[in-house]
């Protein structure tokens, strides 16, 4: 809530304590001034008023005074205890006043010139007596069907809120939708500091409130329509746009809490803050790997908002149980919280609203949105919706998975397509049927930011979580399940054939090396044994030499002797 | 003064103004005037100034200034205006034409 905006500005702001409201309109409704707030019947016009003054008066100590020209007091009271207002409280400590102004025109003649001094006095009255500085008139109009001198009538008007505004009174003027006008008396020509639209729209058997600032003058406001939701909270006005606001960026890195999958993530995660979309056909696991996120966001000790669409969160848990996720703790922890809502429960513009205001109050830090497709309409819508869902979350950092159901795995929808534009990061699933098998695989269409794996991977749906296997590829294309194991069979047969013939010729080698070694052996003893043959020869030559030496001399010295 | 009179011929009324405007003192001279000729001895006329009572404007559920209360007879009657027109005052008090104005 821009606190500061009141100060800031030069023009001063009052706020309104209504959620949004007060952001569209940079600070509240103008300080001192009147407010026309005009719209059909049933579309929450004095809801809105009473908003104004029960803040006022409990939040920004500003007592205000309640005159009503069509309900009682009582009643009054009576319609707003439902939201947690208690009105007779307030009015014992003096912050509220409520006059019941009964106009009957059969009761009243008029006769002469006359004013309308009598409101004036009334109002002042009540005013004076709690120092009110809120000022709410429901259903000014009204006067016009108790008077029959309109000219009186307008004259007086003109000059009670040129008197509020003397009084520096910040009042809020309600008036019934007219044809071709704002109001049935045209109110809005007396009150022109501040206009506002409410609207109430029925498609489709879908109620839609509307809010639109129509002026306000010194003012910058946002102009567009912008949806409302009235509850057991009060209102909510949901911005449309989260223009002007900066979103913030982050490089952290959050876990899918599917360890297979963030490896195929170079970051091995996506960044904080982004927005993941999980699309597929039905049965691929979709919630599953949603669950997953969840849980591992909760285990990181941060908040998880859950909001689910199609099944209940008791269905969602136990499915959870039975893949070895116990979301449970975490509920109990407050880290995890379901937001259960049929999408044609209300329009598109209420589930905004909602989600709006669950964020603002359970501050997470990852949204599962389950499943996105559940919001049926036209296309245009459901788009628009979307953006300023996403606007939603990054304005707050806020990391968003989706789910989206594909109904047709060949033509795939416009506004799947449309969707996955705005996502920044795109995982499809997909079931793959071949040889009377299903498989799941998956592969990660777009990872804003980081390279990514472009392979497409089989994963298992497990008791202990989601698994990938590496998918096989090979000449015949990607092979999953059974085909794989298959494939994967054949070339290990062909791997051991491989093995074992390379193994043969080891062995060859082998043998072949000890032939030729036994033969080198061979030789070498041949050689040997001639060597010492001749060795042999050449000793028994040298002895035979010596003999025959030693027998010559042996001769000659005997011939020496006897001659 | 009891508000349970019984006799019908019987007038109370009250006029609300707020200070003394030329619409206020009108209204209560012409209804002065009325009264006297019509209503001699059978009426009383409290001029309720809510300029200084502002708290007695809700009860009657004041808006117009002058406005005219017939409390009695019953039932409760509201003219609002500065009474100038004597005849449509006498219509609207429902002031039977017992005696003639002198």
């Amino acid at each position: 809530m821009p606190a500061d905006a009141t100060t800031t500005l030069a023009l001063p702001k009052s706020l309104t304590g209504i959620s949004g409201f007060d952001d569209i309109t940079l600070g509240g409704l103008p300080t001192g001034r009147p407010t026309l707030v005009c719209g059909s019947a049933g579309c929450g016009k004095t809801l809105f008023a009473t908003t104004f003054l029960v803040n006022g008066a409990i939040h920004f100590d500003e007592p205000g005074v309640f005159i009503s020209f069509e309900e009682r007091a009582g009643d009054l009271a009576k319609n707003v205890a439902s939201l947690g207002f208690d009105l007779d409280n307030l009015i014992a400590e003096r912050k509220l006043a409520i006059d019941h102004v009964h106009v009957e025109r059969a009761e009243i003649e008029e006769n002469g010139e006359y004013d309308l001094e009598g409101l004036f006095i009334r109002i002042g009255f009540a005013v004076d007596q709690i120092g009110a500085r809120r000022v709410v008139l429901d259903t000014i109009e009204t006067l016009f069907s108790g008077f029959t001198d309109h000219g009186i009538l307008r004259a007086e008007l003109r000059r009670l809120f040129g008197w509020l505004k003397d009084r520096g009174l910040t009042t809020i003027i309600t008036g019934e939708r007219g044809e071709g006008q704002l109001t049935r008396q045209g109110l809005e020509e007396y009150v022109s500091d501040c206009v506002i639209l409410l609207d109430n729209r029925v498609t489709e058997q879908i109620t839609t409130r509307r809010l639109r600032v129509v002026k306000y003058r010194g003012s910058a406001h946002g102009t567009n329509e912008y949806p409302f939701l009235i509850d057991h909270d009060g209102i909510t006005v949901l911005p449309v746009t989260s223009s002007g606001r900066d979103i913030r960026v982050s490089s952290d890195i959050v876990s899918t809490g599917v360890p297979d999958l963030d490896r195929m993530l170079r970051k091995g995660g996506f960044y904080r803050g982004s927005s993941i979309l999980l699309s597929g056909v039905a049965g691929t696991g979709k919630t599953t790997f949603a669950t997953h996120f969840a849980h591992a966001t909760c285990s990181r000790g941060e908040r998880c908002l859950y909001f689910a669409l199609e099944e209940s969160s008791g269905e969602i848990i136990r499915n959870a149980q039975s893949v070895g996720l116990d979301l449970r703790q975490h509920i109990d922890a407050g880290l995890l919280r379901f937001e259960a809502a049929r999408p044609n429960l209300y329009g598109l513009e209420m589930h905004l609203a909602r989600m709006h205001r669950d964020l603002d109050r359970f501050k997470p830090e990852v949204v599962v949105l389950d499943p996105l497709s559940a919001y049926r309409g036209p296309d245009n819508e459901v788009h628009a919706t979307l953006l300023r869902m996403l606007d939603l979350l990054k304005a707050r950092g806020i990391t968003g998975v989706f789910t989206s159901l594909t109904r047709d795995e060949e033509k795939r929808d416009t506004s799947e397509n449309g969707m996955a534009s705005l996502m920044d990061a795109w995982i499809r699933l997909m079931d793959v049927d071949a040889n009377g098998e299903r498989t799941r695989t998956l592969y990660v269409i777009k990872s804003r930011g980081m390279s990514h794996s472009n392979q497409v991977r089989e994963y298992r749906i497990t008791d202990e979580g989601i698994v990938l296997n590496d998918a096989y590829i090979g000449p015949d294309g990607v092979l999953t399940g059974t085909a794989r194991l298959t494939q994967e069979a054949r070339e290990k047969a062909a791997a051991l054939r491989r093995q074992e013939s390379i193994e043969r010729r080891r062995r060859e080698i082998v043998r072949k090396r000890e032939t030729i070694e036994r033969q080198i052996a061979e030789l070498q003893a041949a050689i040997k044994a001639e060597e010492d043959e001749s060795a042999m020869l050449i000793a028994e030559d040298n002895a035979h030499e010596d003999v025959l030496l030693r027998d010559n001399a042996a001769r000659a010295a005997r011939r020496g002797a006897a001659e | 003064m009891s508000d349970l009179f019984p006799d019908d011929d019987y007038y109370r009324l009250r006029l609300y103004i707020a200070g003394q405007t030329t619409k206020s003192l009108a209204a209560v001279s012409n209804l002065k005037r009325v009264c006297d000729a019509y209503l001699p001895g059978r009426y009383e006329i409290d001029v309720i100034d809510l300029a200084q009572n502002p708290q007695l404007a809700a009860g009657d559920q004041i808006l117009a200034i002058p406005t005219l209360v017939r409390r009695l007879p019953e039932p409760l009657k509201r003219i609002i205006g500065d009474l100038s027109n004597l005849e449509k005052v006498l219509v609207g008090l429902d002031i039977r034409q017992k005696s003639e104005p002198p």
